[in-house]
């Protein structure tokens, strides 16, 4: 399809912002660009057509299944878009609260911010929040420097910090940019051993970064042990809340003694991906962390009325500009206060549900390797068709024909030919079914027509794309 | 129960497939041990009720003064075709482009979004991945660091003091080291800067028009930084680079933006948009998602995430940053926004915004005891001097109705009286004739 660069027609007048068109003569000549930018000339209708084609080429919740195993792309409810469109929250400049006694005009966002961290550390048995990380990596990378501020007001000499082979490969990342070594820990059976723990701990860990369930969907049984363990080298707990849709209500991290937490809003708090953002990773912290946390920080003072208070001594200082993705945390508010505290509970009772059931359809036709009641997500293989030609890419191409999106695939790492498969809780039976059917479908072709699914896609606007050619010929812009 | 579609038969049927009896029954490796100590959320409210909550609380900001704060955040008028098109459901509810084939909606809007702000900034290459522009600024040094694995790096003070204090924060237990250029009387000491740069130093740091409003020409400087083998970093306000010499043709290894003046609304501080571009020499340091054209099996055009080598999902804590976004939807909102404007559309924002400014810089000056503090050419942001502290006389005209600025007393010592303006073309002239006699009045 034609880019909106070569629809544009030189002169051709889009959609004004005012009257008027004043002169450049503020501006002495020699600090003005030369010549045109090159954005588009194009009429309103024009603009709209071409957008309105692009979305027609994506894959979208709205429109269909989305099994991305470690995403969580659930249904995003449409209230909360009305939410967070009101002109009270978009209209607000970020540095109202900072003049002086004009903290009175914006006492509904304060409240908002005040009311989403209580809420958020209920829901995981926290002490306190922080809203301001605008990503989940973002949220990581806080944590990460929250243990480095703890280490470092306790004199404490660290180096390393432990990351288990079955994380995120956004964990290692936020650690080594932080400062720290990372050092891996394999998995014993699909989750984190004590044994295999005890022979990478020391003195110089600073802490150890762990998802539960971990990325192979299975709960780390080991944890109450792995905390003793740390606790005795005074080094930190912290958990990667990305799957937090699998135990909300079941577990709080806090109660089994991690010291900090990030979510990902996004996930399991439904609020839209946006193609990959903007998303919100608000970070949680134990008692003995608080006074570490990002500035500024919301309070409610005795009169009802809330405030930003900036004078933190041991404080971090500033990860955002100002008080994180307030458009998306907004988002987040508004769907707990929807479902509650049962809602969120039975939102993991049924996620959990759906990943067992699929699992079980699925297990007589791939090679599950922890067959075993897993949660939000599980992971299948296609090893065994792979050495007939036959791989989790082509299988992911070949659910695209159908319809669907493709799960996760060729992650963890540690499993060959991953196929991570989470269906979520807002996904009814029949669809679970028409997705089982339409892989045990697909995997029926191995044998006999292979070609279907190494040539697939093909119903899509475009058939199989070679990104070898991309990444050589770098193509990046319209300009050539 | 709101969202969740299984009937109680279905449930019974799935708990069969899997072959337990119950619900609870697949959280049995959750030990007692591990159970939550409380879990006391409010009960669930009708969707009615959640709208009438959050109205109520929207209603207590008070959105209805008249503003001229800026600071790096400007209320630019935003088409409604921004909002109709980027709220379609095909692209505000998709993922990460992670399969090419079903994203192609996603990935070449992300590819005109790269042309946009490469054209705008006269840059080369861009991502769609940053937070804002402040996390913008810090991932390019740390593209310097690497880059040149230098460690000292040379800052304006008449960069956003905002930014400054978040490099602080994220570089404090790197090995990195801050030398920071007073500024003159609100403009960028060129000079200054250019005696700092030596061999050690990683990348410089300045910002177009400066946080005062100043505009300058960094040609000179952006040499000296290149012959010193150091990295030059220039962060601009996108809406005035339709108009300003652009970085690329200044020589800037690196340019970056807050994105938010592009169609974003103001939203409290977010979300908001890294604009981030760079030269073909840097494009394996710059970290996050990036776009590249190719072909299909048959041949036809088609976009797909590319140079992912430097990626934490593949390089782990081998890469270039742990950034997994891609800030799709507001590149898609700042692009839609271009496009709707247009060409002519942004530029005529830009004048008129710059023109409302020096309106309001005459009528403000003419106050007596009121003095220009930004020395030289200024766009759509200036500074004044006041008779008073600028936070009093702040919370007097907000009282009345009037937001008069930011104080700058608040990041820089000795400008207490120093009020910083900024105008859009939002802001009418009429609008400006009050704001000049209310300040007249509050400063009697």
């Amino acid at each position: 399809m034609k880019t909106i660069f070569d629809k544009s027609v030189a002169g051709r007048e889009g959609c004004w912002p005012c009257e008027g068109m004043a002169e450049e003569a503020y501006i002495p000549k020699d600090l003005l660009r030369d010549g045109d930018i090159g954005l588009p000339s194009a009429s309103e209708l024009d603009v709209v057509r071409h957008f309105t084609k692009l979305s027609q080429r994506n894959f979208g919740v709205d429109g269909n299944f989305y099994p991305l195993g470690s995403c969580t792309m659930k249904y995003n409810p449409k209230f909360t878009e009305v939410v967070a469109a009101m002109p009270g929250f978009t209209r607000l400049h970020p540095v109202l609260p900072q003049l002086q006694g004009a903290g009175g005009l914006c006492q509904g966002a304060l409240e908002v911010m005040y009311e989403t961290e209580n809420l958020l550390a209920e829901v995981t048995g926290m002490a306190a929040y922080t809203l301001h990380p605008m990503a989940g990596a973002h949220g990581e990378l806080t944590g990460v420097m929250l243990m480095a501020a703890y280490h470092k007001d306790r004199g404490n000499k660290k180096t390393k910090v432990i990351v288990p082979d079955s994380a995120h490969g956004t964990n290692p990342a936020s650690a080594a940019i932080a400062g720290y070594d990372v050092v891996s820990v394999e998995s014993v059976d699909g989750i984190v051993s004590p044994e295999a723990l005890a022979e990478v701990l020391d003195d110089e860990v600073a802490g150890m970064m762990m998802t539960c369930p971990n990325t192979l969907g299975l709960f780390e049984k080991n944890l109450p042990e792995i905390v003793r363990m740390l606790r005795k080298v005074d080094a930190l707990l912290y958990y990667d809340g990305a799957n937090l849709n699998a135990v909300m209500g079941k577990m709080r991290v806090g109660d089994v003694g991690f010291d900090i937490v990030h979510l990902n809003l996004h996930k399991t708090f439904a609020t839209p991906h946006g193609g990959g953002g903007p998303g919100s990773g608000p970070v949680g912290v134990s008692e003995r962390l608080v006074p570490f946390l990002p500035i500024s920080r919301v309070e409610k003072r005795e009169d009802g009325q809330f405030r930003l208070n900036y004078n933190y001594p041991k404080s971090i200082g500033y990860v955002a500009p100002f008080y994180g993705n307030f458009g998306v945390y907004l988002k987040a508010y508004a769907y707990i206060l929807r479902l509650g505290g049962t809602g969120l509970t039975r939102a993991t009772e049924n996620a959990v549900l759906a990943a067992n059931y699929m699992r079980k359809r699925l297990s007589d036709h791939f090679e599950i390797p922890y067959d075993r009641i897993c949660m939000h997500e599980f992971v299948a293989s296609a090893a065994p068709q792979a050495k007939k030609g036959v791989h989790a890419l082509d299988f992911a191409k070949g659910l695209l024909d159908k319809g669907h999106h493709a799960p996760t695939v060729y992650f963890p790492l540690i499993v060959p030919e991953a196929i991570m498969i989470e269906p979520t809780e807002t996904e009814n039976k029949k669809t679970l079914d028409t997705f089982c059917d339409d892989l045990i479908e697909l995997a029926g072709l191995v044998d006999t027509n292979p070609e279907a699914l190494t040539s697939a896609p093909v119903t899509l606007p475009v058939t199989r794309l070679d990104e070898t050619r991309a990444a050589r010929a770098m193509e990046l812009t319209d300009d050539l | 129960m709101p969202f969740v579609p299984h009937t109680e038969n279905e449930v019974r049927e799935m708990l069969a497939v899997i072959g337990v009896d119950s619900v609870e029954d697949l959280f049995a490796e959750i030990t007692e041990e591990m159970r939550p100590k409380s879990f006391e959320l409010p009960e669930g409210l009708s969707e009615m009720d959640v709208l009438a909550k959050l109205e109520a609380m929207a209603a207590k900001n008070a959105t209805d003064r008249t503003s001229f704060l800026g600071a790096g955040f400007y209320d630019h008028y935003i088409p409604a075709a921004v909002d109709a098109l980027t709220m379609r459901g095909e692209f505000y509810t998709a993922y990460t482009p992670y399969q090419p084939e079903a994203s192609q909606g996603t990935l070449q809007a992300i590819f005109e979004y790269q042309t946009a702000v490469t054209r705008l900034l006269g840059m080369e290459c861009a991502n769609a991945s940053v937070y804002d522009g402040g996390t913008a600024l810090y991932e390019a040094l740390m593209m310097a660091v690497r880059k040149t694995k230098r460690r000292k790096i040379i800052v304006s003070e008449a960069l956003n003091p905002i930014y400054r204090v978040m490099l602080g924060s994220y570089t404090r237990n790197l090995d990195i080291e801050f030398v920071t250029v007073p500024h003159k009387e609100g403009r960028t000491d060129i000079d200054g800067l250019k005696k700092a740069i030596d061999t050690d130093t990683a990348a410089l740091l300045v910002q177009n028009p400066n946080f005062f409003g100043s505009i300058n020409d960094f040609t000179d400087l952006f040499t000296a930084c290149r012959e010193a083998k150091a990295v030059s970093i220039v962060s601009a306000y996108p809406v005035l680079q339709t108009l300003l010499k652009t970085p690329g043709e200044m020589g800037a290894d690196v340019a970056v933006a807050e994105g938010q003046s592009l169609g974003l609304p103001l939203s409290f501080g977010g979300p908001y948009l890294g604009i981030m571009t760079c030269t073909k020499k840097m494009v394996r340091q710059m970290p996050g998602r990036i776009v590249g054209r190719t072909v299909d099996s048959n041949d036809r055009t088609g976009y797909v995430l590319t140079l992912q080598a430097r990626e934490q999902h593949i390089r782990r804590q081998k890469a270039t940053s742990n950034i997994c976004s891609n800030q799709s939807l507001c590149a898609l909102r700042a692009l839609v926004h271009m496009c709707a404007l247009g060409e002519l559309g942004l530029k005529r924002a830009a004048r008129v915004s710059v023109e409302r400014a020096h309106i309001c810089a005459e009528r403000l000056t003419a106050i007596d005891g009121v003095d220009m503090l930004t020395r030289g050419p200024f766009g759509n942001e200036f500074a004044v001097t006041l008779p008073v502290n600028a936070f009093e006389a702040i919370a007097k005209l907000t009282a009345r109705g009037f937001v008069p600025g930011f104080p700058l007393g608040r990041y820089y010592e000795g400008l207490e009286n120093g009020l910083l303006v900024a105008c859009t073309e939002k802001t009418s002239e009429e609008q400006i004739g009050i704001f000049a006699e209310m300040l007249k009045g509050a400063l009697k």
